[in-house]
Parts: structure tokens; C-alpha cells; sequence
């Protein structure tokens, strides 16, 4: 009864963030901002797991192939399908849902206990709107852009391994991730993010915008958006991968 | 003017306001006053519209806020500006964009506009050269003036004040009096003030209303309350050895 509760105070507040704003130009610049905050913002550390994710893959992989009669080549098709089909889109999103989710959640959490949110209802605003709706676009804009950055430099992180370790020559890394390559796996690594993107941003604000009492609770409100976006994450990862892959 | 009328509040059917009545006066600085928990800021919540009543009527000016549709409702609230017991201000921006926030959101200003209208309430409320600090970077006493600089930006009807001398010292409270008494009377504005400080009670109360375990319990103003005989409220007011004396010394002068 729980869930079917909080199901269905998501969707009334999902109702009031997608109400008419009061001002578009202002909406149009907060979400500029979020763009910057959310996903510029994120790059390095996406970058950073990125490169060694991949690295990391590559090792692995190798070494499982190692001795083998399996192709070499293998290692940079594995490592490249592995990035694109899951480590990007899926890992990625888990790793944002703490990142943005906590921030978010926290932002908003606090701005509740402070009266912040009550003070711009008393002006007139729908603070669900001016709050909340500039971040759902924004991440559904830019990360995107965040996980390409993430497939390119997943795949240069397995090559810079390939290349430095020499346990799979370059030649070979290279090859292999031209194998039987499907441009439709990145539109669909793209579209699971598009919904990884919404799920993390809404449903961080969600437990940010209910939090009441103080800074314990904007803890724990944090906390909850992290853990609730990640189940999200995990479950549209399945229900996504069920309709576009089969 | 805002009519308050036989307003009721529960919270999970637990009693916190029964059946106020009051009217709260243009050009004057209404105070309602009780002990912490007595329903002081239920009330007030109830009259900008962040609480429901369960029963009762909110009449700013014979317009019903809490039966009117949403829409109104909003253009209501254009005209009402308040003041949160921490200032409420928005972190993330600076004083100036705080103070200009409310006219960028509803007004066709012109940026210049804006900008001289945010200095012209800055200096209302006596700020100079703040313009480009943050919340955090000011006191507790200018963060409540950025606030009435804000609440005032849109010219207000109606200004709802909770706890405005809450942490701050009795100098600074003194300041923040004034000007609140000040800007109610060159505006004539609808002025209702949430306190338990009782210099303030003094200083300003041309009407008040004191809440006791939420029930109206007394209503006058500053003069009537030190001749009042209802037990609750001198409990309340000369609660201090200050407040004692001076009642006692009142009561022989006479």
C-alpha cells in the first residue's frame, strides 16, 4: 500500500512540474544552468570511470582469452559491446543517480526545511515547476552528450590498455571493435539513458520536494533518491532491454 | 483588510485551531501573539494558503482566498508578501537577485527598472553595498531586511511577518520594529505579525489577537493588554520580572 501511496503522489507532483510555467525565459535559463550543473559537471568523473572501465574490460577479457583459440580481435569486440550495451547507458546512470540524485535531492530538501519551497508558493509560483522541471530537461538534453563522451573514451581506455600492457596487440583491439558492428545498439544505449535520465532526476526531486523536519531528514531524503533511482534504473534497464533488444 | 471567519485546523484529527474570528486592519500592524505551539503560525499558514482549513473563511478584502479557484488564488497571492522567521531567502542567488526575483517572475519591468526598484527597497530597509553577497555572507538581522526588501518589491497588500525578531538581538530587533512599523503605515499596507516578543507587543500592537491552546483567547491592543484581567494572557505577557513591574507601577500611577 506503501508503494501504490508514494505511485501516486509521484505522479500529482509530476503533474504540478509539468504545468504551464509562469515565466518561459526564466524556466529557458534555469535549465541552461542545470545543464552546466547536471551534466558538464559530471564529465570528469564520468570521463575518469570511463577510461578505466574500459581498460579494466579489456584486461579481463584478454586474459580469460588468453592461450586460446579464440581470436585476439575478440577482446576489442567484447570491450566495445560491453561499453555500449550496458557499462555506458546502465553503470554510468547508477553512478549519476548518486551523483546528480543526492545533489538534487538535497538542494530541494533543504530549500523545504528552510521555507524556501513555502516562500515561493506565496509568491505565486509553483515551485514543483520552477524547481524541478529545469532539471528534468536539462538531463534529458545533456546526458546523452554525457554517455557518448562515455562509450568514446570506454573504448580509448580499453585500446590505452591494449596499447601499455601489450596483452592484446593495438592491431588487434583495433580490429575487434570494428567487428559486426549494430548502429542500433547506440540508439538504444541512447534511449535507455533518455529514460535513466528522467527516472534519476525525478525521482531525486520527488524525495527532495516531501522532505519534512530538518537536516536529518534532508539526509535521509538524500539517501532515498539514491536508493529508489537505482531500483528504477535497474528495472527499466530489464523492461527496455526486453523491448528493444528481442 | 483580511476577515479571518470561524476558521478551523486538524492535523490527523488533532485540534490545532478552533473557530478564529478576526479582522485583521489595513494601515495598521496586527499582531497575533501566544506561547510557542499554541497554533501562532498554523494560523498564518492558513491565511496565505499553505494550509487548508478544515472549516472557516480567509477574506482579503471580501475576497474569499480558500473558495476561489486556483487561478485567483494566484493573482492573490500577488499581492501578498511575507516574511519567514529565517528570511527564506534563496541560496544560491544574491541579495539583488533575491530582492529582484518577485519582479522578474510578475512585472514587465525593463532590467534598469528592476534594477533601480531592488536599490530603491535595499535602501528602504537601510542596506547599502550588498547587493552582490550571498545569504550566507550576511547577518542574521540584514537577511530578515533582504527579506522585507523582497516582501515589498511587488508593493504589496497584505505583509505577513512570523517571528521577525526570532535570533536576533534586542537592538536589531528594535530596527527591524521600526521598520516594519514604518513601512506598514507610509504604505498602508495589511500588516500581520507572528510574535511572542513582548517589546514588540508593546511597541507595535494596534491590534492583537492572543492565541491560547488554539482558541482566540483575548483581542485589544497594546494599551488594553496591561489592563486586561484574563488570566491566560497576563500569564503570557508578564511572564517576566520586567513586564510584573511595570504593570505594578502602571496600576499605582492610577
Amino acid at each position: 500500500m506503501n508503494i501504490l501511496y508514494h505511485c501516486g503522489k509521484y505522479f500529482i507532483f509530476l503533474g504540478q512540474v509539468f504545468s504551464k510555467p509562469e515565466r518561459g525565459r526564466v524556466y529557458l535559463r534555469q535549465t541552461i544552468a542545470e545543464i552546466d550543473k547536471i551534466g558538464l559537471g559530471s564529465l570528469p568523473i564520468v570521463a575518469i570511470m570511463s577510461v578505466f572501465m574500459g581498460a579494466v574490460i579489456t584486461v579481463q577479457t584478454a586474459a580469460s582469452l588468453s592461450g586460446g583459440w579464440i581470436p585476439m580481435s575478440t577482446v576489442g569486440y567484447a570491450t566495445r559491446e560491453s561499453i555500449l550495451l550496458e557499462f555506458s547507458p546502465t553503470i554510468i546512470a547508477l553512478i549519476l543517480a548518486g551523483k546528480v540524485g543526492s545533489n538534487i535531492a538535497s538542494e530541494i530538501g533543504t530549500m523545504r526545511v528552510t521555507e524556501q519551497i513555502d516562500a515561493l508558493e506565496i509568491m505565486g509560483i509553483n515551485p514543483a515547476g520552477y524547481l524541478v522541471l529545469p532539471k528534468i530537461i536539462a538531463a534529458v538534453l545533456i546526458n546523452p552528450f554525457v554517455i557518448m563522451v562515455s562509450m568514446f573514451l570506454g573504448v580509448f581506455g580499453g585500446w590505452l590498455a591494449a596499447y601499455t600492457s601489450g596483452i592484446v596487440t593495438p592491431a588487434a583491439y583495433i580490429e575487434g571493435i570494428q567487428q559486426q558492428f549494430i548502429p542500433f545498439h547506440v540508439t538504444y544505449s541512447l534511449i535507455k539513458t533518455l529514460f535513466f535520465a528522467f527516472g534519476i532526476t525525478s525521482i531525486s526531486a520527488y524525495h527532495g520536494y516531501h522532505v519534512s523536519g530538518g537536516a536529518l531528514e534532508v539526509g535521509a531524503g538524500s539517501t532515498r533518491a539514491v536508493v529508489y533511482s537505482s531500483i528504477v534504473i535497474l528495472l527499466l534497464n530489464y523492461v527496455l532491454t526486453q523491448l528493444l533488444l528481442i | 483588510m483580511i476577515e479571518v471567519i470561524g476558521l478551523h485546523k486538524e492535523f490527523e484529527g488533532r485540534k490545532v485551531l478552533s473557530d478564529i474570528n478576526f479582522t485583521f486592519e489595513s494601515g495598521k500592524c496586527n499582531l497575533v501573539i501566544g506561547r510557542s505551539g499554541s497554533g501562532k503560525t498554523v494560523l498564518l499558514k492558513c491565511m496565505v494558503g499553505l494550509f487548508q482549513p478544515n472549516e472557516g473563511q480567509v477574506l482579503y478584502d471580501g475576497r474569499d482566498y480558500h473558495a476561489m479557484p486556483e487561478k485567483d488564488r494566484k493573482e492573490v497571492r500577488k499581492e501578498i508578501g511575507m516574511v519567514f522567521q529565517g528570511g527564506a531567502l534563496f541560496d544560491s542567488q544574491t541579495v539583488e537577485e533575491n530582492v529582484m526575483f518577485p519582479l522578474t517572475m510578475f512585472s514587465k519591468m525593463s532590467p534598469e527598472e528592476k534594477l533601480d526598484r531592488v536599490n530603491f527597497c535595499l535602501k528602504r530597509v537601510n542596506l547599502d553595498n550588498v547587493n552582490h553577497l550571498y545569504p550566507a555572507e550576511i547577518s542574521g538581522g540584514m537577511k530578515k531586511r533582504v527579506a522585507i526588501a523582497r516582501a515589498i518589491a511587488l508593493n504589496p497588500k497584505y505583509i505577513f511577518f512570523d517571528e521577525p525578531n526570532s535570533g536576533l538581538d534586542p537592538q536589531t530587533s528594535i530596527v527591524i520594529d521600526n521598520l516594519i512599523s514604518e513601512i506598514t503605515h507610509e504604505y498602508g499596507i495589511t500588516t500581520v505579525i507572528n510574535t511572542h516578543d513582548m517589546n514588540s507587543v508593546m511597541e507595535m500592537g494596534e491590534n492583537i489577537i492572543f492565541i491560547f491552546n488554539g482558541k482566540q483567547e483575548w483581542t485589544g491592543n497594546s494599551q488594553s493588554i496591561l489592563e486586561s484581567e484574563n488570566d491566560n494572557l497576563n500569564d503570557f505577557v508578564f511572564a517576566s520580572d520586567l513586564f510584573k513591574k511595570m504593570r505594578q507601577s502602571l496600576r499605582e500611577k492610577k
